[in-house]
């Protein structure tokens, strides 16, 4: 008798931790939240949400904290996909918090929200009493992220302890808190970009058209193509020219590049990625570049 | 494709994070803009070649002394595996990292100085490796090219540690001789070593077979959540009750015979459901959701198995326990929460029997209390019963987490063994 061949693959392996990870919030936590901003990686992270649940509908609401920068396509997108799915969506705005005076917006050519939004996000975990948000970061995107839990532990301010992280064993996540603390959740976090691509094709998963080629009139600065839109500050020797990009990450619009490319589909995609040479933050994200532990100081703040 | 996991022990001495940025390099895992910032850091701080270990040093504080101090998770892949890479730091210190990284590890690479031989610290890692059940172990003999190739150097080291593993339990160990700075029988064979006929360090880790390392024989499904839809997408499910949960071993099908525990009540597997349509058979390391053909009052924290083959019924049981908090102590007395699969207990502290030195493998029956990285025998008396078995049989269903309640911190790690 043939002996069957019980080897797994990998994406199986992964959406199986993955949803193991998000039953286990499910049970243990009170209020959880899912952090959904209409990217990739939360787009994926909301499709094992509904398979972990199935045929009940996710237990708990999404949020996304909107800056007022985000591209209007993934905007759309995330409003439609909620309703679809017929789950809470709750909006937590930056805008919001700078009207209250929680925040003061930076001027000048490269002012963005990005830092902004981590008063926001804690302000609306704080509101909303929750006691553990579902994150979408991937440990291959940036070192800092590389050493961090799948149950991430943070204090009363939101903050991140990088040096004082609980040891996690096997399939087991310690999610006791104290009221006020809350632990965010990285279902992806063994994932890498390649991973996210191929579960997309395999799943035929929908993702905001910005993703794929498009013409777009963008300017140059520190080698990033960012787009013309009236909330980037754009100097006058920085001039506007078309071009045929698409985005690899989605982020605001005053800090996320394009990158120049005809991937028309999910598999000219997947392509171009198994052999581009440059990380898809080193390629997009201004607010990467600002120091060598940009991403680690930020996540101690209580950024995402 | 399948996943690897593995874990590497060793200090920036042993070559190691030369070995890791080797695999990464030459399988293309490292990009431009990675490469290009560790290249001026090494710069900036003077050092003449490029620091790999930055690479993996991603903490501000490890930057700035220079050291590991947490798991890392690296990723690569080539067409047949993908490979996920805990990198632990070597450092007696460290032990609560390496353990960690171990503890879902299906291989271990022990890097050893071919100059230095078997060293106290190669002994740790090969003892933590095998408490912590890493079915696989490759003792990766580096820096060969400064023994000049040397087969009787190499077989020197292999007798050595061969000698110290027969006192181990390891599954399969495999000695390769590399060079991680030349990149000798790292990704290819070396043609410096034409006495070695054995896979290169890459071609191991791709065909190593490790689909049969997961326990599929006794079949345990703790259950995680109970799936009632009250607003259910589907008149059809109006009366749905699942139990949803993660495969920690065997194989299930609709229609075997199970057993529900605590209550020891028999009843059959109705259908095993996902997302994606009911499944012919769920195995580790699946996430499904069973139901059942009987009415059983079944919770969180309840364990499915076979009529025929059932965990043990436990309240009173023997761990190897690694000892993590950075202050408290573990000591007889001691009241902790305990985390087992899916069920949440506290547990009292009976007796330590012997605190092990992790160097020598000796048993030290004075002790009278546990500190950070130390590693003993206790017996537990739990406050509800647990269902166990051997952590030699099945890892999940054969190790628990203690948790420190005051400081609500993940404090030990245990390792079931002896039942009775």
């Amino acid at each position: 008798m043939l002996q069957r061949d019980y080897t797994t693959s990998q994406l199986d392996v992964l959406e199986a931790e993955a949803i193991h990870i998000m039953r286990e919030v499910a049970a243990e936590f009170e209020r959880p939240c899912l952090l959904f901003s209409g990217g990739k990686d939360s787009i994926v992270m909301l499709r094992i949400a509904e398979k972990a649940f199935w045929p009940a509908p996710i237990p708990f609401p999404l949020m996304h904290v909107d800056t007022g920068h985000n591209f209007d396509e993934v905007i759309e997108f995330r409003d439609r996909r909620s309703e679809e799915l017929g789950a809470r969506l709750i909006v937590a705005s930056v805008q919001d918090s700078i009207d209250a005076g929680r925040v003061v917006e930076e001027t000048g050519r490269r002012a963005s929200r990005n830092r902004l939004q981590t008063t926001t996000l804690l302000d609306a975990i704080e509101d909303q009493e929750f006691d553990a948000v579902f994150g979408g970061a991937r440990r291959d995107e940036e070192k800092a992220r590389a050493k961090e839990r799948v149950f991430s532990f943070r204090d009363d301010f939101g903050q991140w302890d990088p040096k004082n992280q609980r040891p996690e064993l096997w399939n087991l996540y310690n999610a006791r808190i104290r009221k006020g603390e809350h632990i965010r959740v990285f279902p992806l976090s063994n994932w890498t970009e390649l991973d996210i691509w191929d579960y997309i094709r395999r799943e035929g998963i929908e993702i905001p058209s910005i993703y794929f080629s498009h013409t777009r009139k963008v300017f140059e600065r520190d080698g990033m193509l960012l787009p013309d839109s009236e909330v980037v500050k754009r100097g006058d020797d920085e001039p506007l020219f078309e071009a045929v990009v698409r985005y690899r990450t989605v982020g605001d619009m005053t800090c996320t590049g394009a990158v120049q490319s005809t991937a028309a589909t999910v598999e000219e995609i997947i392509e171009e990625i198994a052999v581009t040479r440059i990380t898809e933050r080193g390629a997009t994200r201004a607010d990467d570049r600002a120091s060598e532990a940009a991403m680690e100081d930020r996540k101690r703040e209580g950024y995402f | 494709m399948d996943i690897l996991r593995f874990a590497t022990a060793g200090s920036v001495d042993d070559g190691k994070s030369t070995l890791i940025g080797r695999l990464l390099f030459d399988s293309k895992a490292i990009f431009e803009d990675q490469l290009e910032a560790v290249e001026r850091t090494s710069r900036d701080r003077g050092t003449e070649y490029t620091d790999l270990s930055l690479l993996t040093d991603g903490l501000r504080a490890e930057r700035e002394q220079g050291i590991t101090i947490d798991v890392a998770y690296r990723y690569f892949a080539t067409p047949r595996r993908k490979f996920i890479i805990a990198d632990t730091p070597g450092h007696i210190q460290y032990t609560r990292n390496m353990v960690t990284g171990a503890s879902t590890a299906d291989l271990a690479i022990i890097l050893i100085d071919a100059r230095k031989g078997v060293l106290e610290q190669s002994r740790r890692h090969a003892f933590l490796t095998t408490l912590l059940r890493v079915p696989h172990l490759v003792l990766a003999v580096n820096k060969m090219d400064l023994v000049d190739y040397s087969e009787e150097r190499f077989e020197e080291i292999r007798e050595e540690f061969t000698a110290f593993a027969s006192k181990l339990n390891v599954a399969d160990l495999t000695f390769i001789p590399i060079s991680a700075l030349n990149g000798d029988n790292v990704v290819s064979r070396s043609e410096n070593m034409p006495w070695y006929h054995g896979s290169s360090l890459l071609h191991h880790l791709e065909n190593v077979h490790i689909a049969s390392d997961r326990n599929l024989v006794d079949v345990r499904f703790p259950v995680q959540y109970v799936i009632r839809p009250q607003r259910a997408t589907d008149h059809a499910f109006h009366d749905y009750r699942g139990y949803a949960g993660q495969v920690a071993g065997g194989v299930l099908k609709p229609g075997d015979e199970v057993v529900h525990l605590p209550s020891g009540l028999a009843t059959r597997i109705a259908s095993i459901d996902t997302f994606d349509g009911p499944v012919e058979e769920a195995f580790p390391p699946m996430s499904v959701t069973l139901r059942f053909e009987d009415d059983i009052d079944i919770s969180r924290g309840d364990m499915i198995a076979r009529p025929n083959n059932q965990p043990q019924v436990a309240q009173e049981i023997d761990a190897m326990i690694c000892w993590m908090a950075d202050s408290a102590k573990l000591a007889p007395r001691s009241k902790l929460m305990i985390k087992h699969t899916t069920r949440t207990a506290r547990a009292l502290v009976r007796d330590l029997h012997y605190r092990l030195d992790v160097n020598t493998l000796h048993r030290d029956e004075t002790a009278t209390s546990l500190s950070l990285n130390e590693i003993g025998r206790v017996s537990l008396r739990i406050t509800q019963p647990l269902f166990v078995d051997d952590y030699s049989r099945n890892r999940l269903t054969g190790g628990f987490i203690l948790v420190d309640e005051a400081t609500n911190g993940t404090v030990g790690a245990g390792m079931i063994m002896d039942l009775r």
